[in-house]
């Protein structure tokens, strides 16, 4: 008898090839109700808020960039942003990343799985693909509603920076943009930290809500007053460096470090759940979650990294205790009362000026005399100067600062109430925002702080 | 020299067989899942796998549908050797610890989309639904489905790839008697076509009346396997109940049968059967009994094993294996 008459089986058939395992996992995902809302919601719920907020004569002016809502477009996918960072982003990464393979483990459909697929590589490949497909789709969803909520409710309009100066439409699209993209990357990070508690805790439900854990652990982390060196090395700290491209010139220091971070930490947690994964026994049907030892292993590792990510920082830049002092604080918002004051001039309609004709300086204070100016807090006050061209007179404002540790400030003025001291200012076509009364300014701090 | 016929080599019993393992062992850290097993099911055959929660059934389905690999002893799946995790011939299909279904997807969909995670074609689709009784819910998502729904689905997924070797775990799990007729009828099916199903049930009447032979594992290790019968005929004797025309006629007939006990508690007895005799004998003096009733004028209306003969003969066999040997600490 000959061998090729027998038929014979294929001796180890071929693992399923990656894109199949991805239109799959893909399949599986859209199939799930919580993730159809959330797409539903994502692409719906910001172009809604937007329209409906930007048409409101009270605005959120305690959200970065909420003050502007009535006067520009692209201020709304901006509190669009400032809000998704703090909460959605993380959220939808547990949603979808952190139930991906945890789910597999609550319906009992590992073994079918890899007897279909037959490479647990190629099932984590496709998982982790398809997971970031998803949470690039609701990423982007937010982002094109609120922009097409904000330009479909106040228009195409020029969008006030963080120091006061105006971007034209183009460059604030660009700019918008451009945040967007860069709170994709710590959202990858927190996908990432999603799949490894997803791997790591198998069919518990905290594997699914680790990745909101962690935001809420780390928002706690930037509300204390850490040093400068740990606040950036947090792989938050990319979800509020973004407002960086919004002053001029761009803080991009800590955008790039909080980005670099965020890989690393994306990296890192990816490596690990892939780890953990491809060690699995899935013929161990008493198997549910690694336990202990293996949280301790997805765990210590990127406690290990942000200690080495906090060296690291301190050796290359040169930032130290909290980043703020009354230097940077005088620079940032002398400029911004510059730029606020030409705007203020044009609302008034007075003859134009430029921001180097007004020669504006800051004086700021932390608590009197007898504090130290460095560091946050709600007790900074700051005297601004200017003087107009063609005139020996100096005028003088006064601000109260509230200076957030992440370098985020507002600046409400305290008088004299023709410049700063009024929400609104009497024009001839009737009453419209003070652009100066209140002020939202950050400085950047990673660059070194005064003597 | 006289040359003695040639013994069917141990190559030609090999092409016939659809597994042959051979001291097959597995750990789980310090625990051993499998020690020492041998498991050989022939083409066609439909082999039982039998045992006490905790036996080591799960791990060797694991195995046989290359789930992972044993730690030791060699595994032979359709005449190809399997020396790692995934690297099964094609012709396996099956399911372990669950049917493994997605409940936002339809009965369809969950098909079709494993066909073409495989890169199969869907065309089968609706011929296995057919097959396993699930045409009228074949739209509809699994999430609705009952357990023995989902079974049945989770069996047509396995027939779907058209296999050669069948390993399923459990699949009468949640099946009312109609349905279980109807897997059984599915499965026969195959099994006279030339699928070898490797079946796991703790259902002492599924497996007898499907399987021609069983394996019994006990602490990871076979306690017997063979065929169903030879099991049966092995148990020796067994408690039978007895109803008869006249209950006291035959309590005395039974007295005087050689090598039969009557069992004096009837507390595997139902109520219902007050009037019942439970005796305790082997089967040839079984038939003298009945002869001898006969002769009296007793009418015999029933004569039966109060526990099935498969299922006395797994509880006897495993009971052994998880006694204590002497000098071993309880």
């Amino acid at each position: 008898m000959t061998a090729a008459a027998v038929a014979l089986p294929r001796a180890g058939a071929k693992p399923a090839p990656v894109r199949r395992g991805y239109r799959f996992e893909l399949i599986k995902l859209l199939a799930q109700w919580p993730i159809r809302l959330a797409l539903l919601g994502c692409w719906l719920a910001p172009a809604l808020f937007v329209a409906a907020i930007s048409n409101q004569s009270s605005l959120p002016s305690d959200t970065l960039f909420g003050r502007w809502m009535a006067q520009t477009g692209w201020a709304g996918p901006l509190v669009v942003l400032a809000f998704s960072c703090s909460w959605v982003l993380p959220l939808l990464t547990s949603l979808v990343a952190g139930d991906i393979f945890a789910r597999e483990d609550r319906l009992g459909t590992w073994r079918h799985l890899l007897v279909a697929v037959r490479s647990p590589r190629r099932i984590f490949a496709a998982k982790v693909l398809a997971s970031l497909t998803v949470i690039s789709l609701l990423v982007a969803g937010l982002a094109v509603s609120g922009v097409v909520g904000g330009l479909a409710a106040v228009g195409n309009r020029p969008l006030v920076g963080l120091d006061g100066q105006l971007l034209a439409p183009g460059q604030a699209a660009g700019t918008v943009l451009l945040a967007w993209a860069s709170a994709v990357v710590p959202t990858l990070a927190f996908a990432a930290v999603g799949l490894l508690g997803s791997v790591a805790l198998g069919r518990s439900p905290m594997g699914l809500v680790i990745p909101a854990l962690l935001a809420l652990l780390l928002q706690i982390a930037q509300l204390l007053p850490l040093p400068v060196v740990v606040r950036v090395a947090l792989p938050s700290y990319a979800f509020i460096a973004w407002r960086g491209l919004f002053t001029d010139p761009a803080q991009t220091g800590p955008l790039v470090v909080g980005l670099v971070v965020s890989l690393a930490l994306a990296l890192a947690a990816s490596t690990l759940a892939y780890l953990l994964f491809m060690r699995r026994d899935f013929t161990d049907v008493a198997y549910d979650g690694t336990g202990r030892r293996a949280l301790v292993r997805a765990v210590l590792p990127l406690v290990a990294l942000l200690a080495v990510t906090v060296g690291v920082i301190a050796s290359v830049t040169s930032a130290s205790a909290s980043g703020i002092d009354g230097v940077k604080l005088d620079r940032s918002l002398a400029t911004s009362f510059a730029h606020l004051y030409r705007m203020q001039t044009a609302e008034l309609h007075r003859p134009a000026v430029t921001a180097t004709e007004l020669r504006s300086s800051a004086s700021c204070d932390k608590g009197g005399a007898l504090v130290a100016d460095v560091g946050a807090g709600n007790d900074w006050r700051c005297v601004v100067t200017w003087r107009l061209p063609g005139s020996a007179a100096v005028g003088s404002a006064i601000y109260q600062l509230d200076v957030n540790p992440d370098g985020h400030y507002v600046a409400d003025g305290d008088g004299p109430p023709e410049v700063n001291g009024f929400f609104e200012l009497h024009t001839a076509t009737g009453d419209v925002q003070n652009p100066l009364w209140q002020i939202d300014s950050a400085v950047d701090l990673l660059t070194p702080t005064s003597p | 020299m006289v040359r003695m016929p040639r013994a069917p080599s141990e190559d030609r019993i090999h092409e016939t067989l659809a597994v042959n393992a051979r001291g097959i062992t597995k750990f789980f850290g310090e625990v051993v899942a499998l020690d020492g097993v041998d498991l050989a099911v022939a083409e066609g055959q439909v082999h039982g796998l039998v045992g006490p929660n905790g036996a080591g059934k799960t791990t060797l389905l694991g195995l046989l549908l290359g789930l992972a690999q044993a730690d030791g002893g060699e595994l032979e799946i359709l005449g190809s050797p399997v020396r790692r995790a995934l690297a099964l011939p094609d012709g396996v299909a099956g399911f372990v610890d669950g049917p493994g279904l997605y409940p936002s997807l339809t009965a369809r969909g969950n098909l079709a989309e494993l066909a073409r995670l495989r890169g199969d074609g869907c065309d089968g689709i609706g011929d296995v639904l057919e097959q396993v009784g699930l045409s009228d819910v074949a739209d509809d998502r699994v999430r609705g489905f009952s357990l023995g729904m989902r079974q049945r689905l989770g069996l047509a997924a396995a027939l779907l790839t058209r296999p050669r070797l069948l390993v399923l775990d459990e699949p009468a799990n949640g099946l009312d008697p109609a349905g279980a007729r109807h897997v059984h009828r599915v499965l026969t099916g195959l099994a006279a076509r030339g699928v070898s199903i490797v079946i796991s049930s703790h259902r002492m009447d599924d497996l007898a009346a499907l399987c021609s032979e069983v394996t019994i594992l006990a602490t990871g290790r076979v306690v017997f396997s063979g065929p169903v019968s030879k099991l049966a005929a092995d148990t020796g004797e067994l408690d039978y109940r007895l109803r008869t025309s006249d209950p006291a006629m035959a309590r005395r007939v039974a007295t005087e049968v050689p090598e039969l006990h009557i069992v004096a508690s009837h507390d595997l007895l139902d109520r219902r059967d007050a009037e019942a005799l439970l005796v305790r004998a082997a089967l040839p003096a079984l038939d003298d009994l009945v002869t001898r009733l006969v002769g009296a004028g007793v009418g015999v209306r029933e004569l039966a094993p109060v526990v099935a003969p498969l299922e006395a003969a797994f509880l006897a066999l495993t009971a052994a294996a998880n006694r204590p040997s002497e000098g071993e600490p309880l």
